[in-house]
């Protein structure tokens, strides 16, 4: 398993935009992936349950990915944060 | 039977065309309890195969018809559609023993709640996505026929109880001429539909959906609002010479989009636009707007569950400062009560709503709600061109004090080192009678006034807008109106302020002329009647109506004035 923890810098948090970004990138990944946040765990292919964590700007994360390809996914996730300033 | 039927005409223009139903269908689930779940969840893989096929072929056509922007709202519903969680709470249920319906209303229930008790307007937005998908995937399980709008092949008129998003996404623009809808009010989906597409649209009748049947002959009239049912040869021909003179006039008035608004003789006034919602601005700058006049904060707070925090406020003013740039941007402070209420708040009841505790009134009793819009405001002033605007003030001592609570914030807000504007306005909406009449005393306090004419025009009269039987003392040009509306600019020049206009009446082509000759700065209307305003001030002499004001103050009747106006412009 691989874990990498981030700070979300988007201004409105981890909402709608930035959200269905990461669940569209991280879906197609063989790899279970979450994100966990106040100790609450979440499926990242889930828009619902990510959004349902209600994510401010600010906030720490940590994403783990699990599987055969966790480090890409791991390496995806932090190339679509950096990209879409959504967190670093 | 021939009928016609009335709502909020809130996309200017005629259509004539036959009805086309958008049927809401009948989705109603039911428990069962089911021997072999293996099938149920072959049944609810293959809806679920079906609504993505669907739901891919819209996103197409909503890119092609909207763009990429519009479109984004189909890939969020695909990936609502395609949801682990969901899928495996709706697996879940199934394989305790229930049919796929029962078990996918149970699961979209559960996040719809989640989603609407969220503190922000996107989240609970996100609400109306997840039971958007529901009823598709509902829908197929239960072999429930949805009209297709996409098959539309003739010029139609859409006959609807509301528009969902997916439903307008497949209109073809080719042949829907316009739209009426049951529900609705000027800023619903809808509506902010109907204005982007420029066709005709009447929301709001309540009534179309049980009177009108498939296929019946229409005509809408989206500027009044009138649905006329099974128009007689006369009714259609007089329509169609209507529907022509207004797209022509449309036309010629596309030239003026770019220019400044300027007298015959040189002057120049301000033409801004009255706004609801972030969603008008794109119409706004396609009719030229050179500032907007009014916007109607309100809406940020309607239709909603909770009240809007600070940061989903000042996003809004944000987005419509950073649009209107240099050009002026007047937000008036919340005004609710009287007609306008919201749902999580419950506004006094009162024998009198009208005379009674709304606007700024309200404000001052609840000054958190007051005070979080207020920072807001101030936070976005860096944005752009700023005039704060309280409503409904009566009493110096109202404005000063509604001012000093602004101050107040904005101290807050620079201790803790958040950057305000230091040219942004505080102005006042002058609506009340008492304030037109001590114009002069609050003219040295204010930076601006604008006059709200619907409320000033119902105090004046002591005649309640809403009620039919004193309608005709709804007198926009009586004597008294324009003698006080002269008077606060008199007095607002003579302390070097400026005056603008947001009631209906500044864009009424009787009213124009004489509020110019009166000196008025700033017009602000609708933004579909900013040409054809502008058209009419081309064609104006300031100085001429400025000699014809004296005269016009000592006619005694409205009819007069009309009359006048009419045989000199």
């Amino acid at each position: 398993m691989e874990k990498k923890t981030f700070t979300i810098t988007s201004s409105e948090g981890l909402h709608a935009r930035p959200c269905s970004m990461l669940v569209s990138a991280v879906t197609p990944f063989k790899s279970d992936v979450t994100i966990t946040y106040k100790e609450r765990t979440a499926n990242l292919k889930s828009i619902m349950g990510v959004m349902g964590m209600g994510i401010e700007s600010g906030a720490q994360v940590e994403i783990a990915a699990d599987g055969a390809d966790e480090s890409e996914a791991i390496a995806k996730v932090e190339d679509i944060m950096k990209s879409e300033s959504i967190g670093e | 039977m021939k009928q016609t039927i009335t709502g909020i005409g809130v996309s200017d223009g005629i259509a004539i065309a036959k009805a086309y139903r958008l049927e809401t269908p009948d989705l109603t689930v039911e428990k069962r309890t089911v021997e072999q779940p293996e099938l149920e969840i072959v049944r609810f893989e293959s809806a679920k195969a079906e609504a993505a096929v669907e739901l891919e072929a819209i996103r197409a056509k909503a890119a092609e018809n909207f763009g990429e922007d519009k479109a984004a709202i189909f890939s969020a519903h695909l990936l609502v559609l395609n949801d682990p969680e969901l899928e495996s709470s709706v697996k879940g249920s199934i394989e305790q023993g229930v049919n796929a319906e029962f078990a996918l209303q149970q699961a979209a229930d559960t996040f719809t709640a989640m989603f609407e008790a969220m503190d922000n307007e996107y989240m609970r937005e996100r609400a109306a996505d997840v039971r958007d998908v529901t009823k598709r995937l509902l829908a197929k399980l239960l072999g429930v026929h949805v009209s297709d709008p996409s098959t539309i092949n003739e010029e139609v008129i859409i006959i609807a109880d509301d528009l969902t998003p997916s439903a307008t996404a497949q209109l073809n623009k080719q042949f829907v001429k316009g739209f009426v809808t049951d529900i609705g009010g000027r800023t619903s989906h809808s509506a902010i539909l109907g204005r982007m597409l420029e066709i005709p649209a009447v929301v709001g009748t309540k009534t179309a959906m049980a009177s009108i049947e498939q296929g019946t002959p229409l005509i809408v009239d989206g500027t009044d609002g009138t649905v006329v049912l099974e128009p007689t040869d006369e009714e259609t021909q007089a329509y169609e010479t209507k529907k022509t003179s207004f797209e022509s006039d449309k036309e010629l008035l596309k030239r003026f989009v770019s220019e400044a608004t300027v007298t015959r003789d040189g002057h120049h006034v301000e033409v801004g636009a009255n706004i609801a919602s972030t969603d008008d601005l794109p119409l706004a700058d396609k009719n030229g707007a050179e500032g907007v006049g009014l916007f109607r904060t309100e809406f940020l707070y309607m239709g909603k569950s909770d009240f809007p925090t600070e940061e989903e406020q000042y996003d809004a003013y944000k987005t419509v400062l950073t649009s209107m740039g240099e050009r002026p941007t007047v937000v008036r402070t919340l005004d609710i009560g009287g007609d306008k209420e919201l749902s999580y708040f419950s506004t006094p009841e009162e024998m009198n709503p009208f005379l009674g505790e709304r606007a700024i009134r309200l404000c001052f009793e609840h000054p958190e709600m007051f005070r979080t819009q207020l920072r807001a405001l101030l936070r976005a002033s860096v944005h752009g061109n700023l005039k704060i605007m309280f409503p409904m003030i009566a009493t110096l001592e109202e404005f000063r004090r509604a001012k000093g609570m602004l101050l107040e914030e904005q101290e807050k807000l620079q201790a803790e080192g958040i950057k305000v504007s230091d040219t942004y306005e505080v102005g006042m909406m002058l609506e009340i009678p008492a304030a037109a009449v001590i114009a002069d005393l609050f003219a040295k306090e204010v930076d601006f006034f604008s006059i709200g004419t619907n409320d000033l025009i119902q105090y004046t009269m002591a005649a309640d807008r809403m009620n039919e039987t004193v309608s005709y003392l709804y007198q926009p040009n009586h004597p008294s109106i324009l003698r006080l509306i002269h008077n606060v600019i008199q007095a607002a020049h003579k302390e070097g302020k400026w005056v603008g206009m947001c009631g209906e009446v500044a864009g009424d082509p009787l009213s124009i002329p004489v509020l110019l000759g009166m000196g008025l700065d700033e017009f602000s209307m609708s933004p579909s009647s900013i040409l054809k305003a502008r058209a009419q001030f081309a064609d104006l002499s300031k100085a001429e109506w400025e000699g014809y004001i004296p005269e016009i103050l000592q006619m005694e009747t409205s009819e007069k004035i009309i009359e006048f106006v009419k045989t000199h412009s």
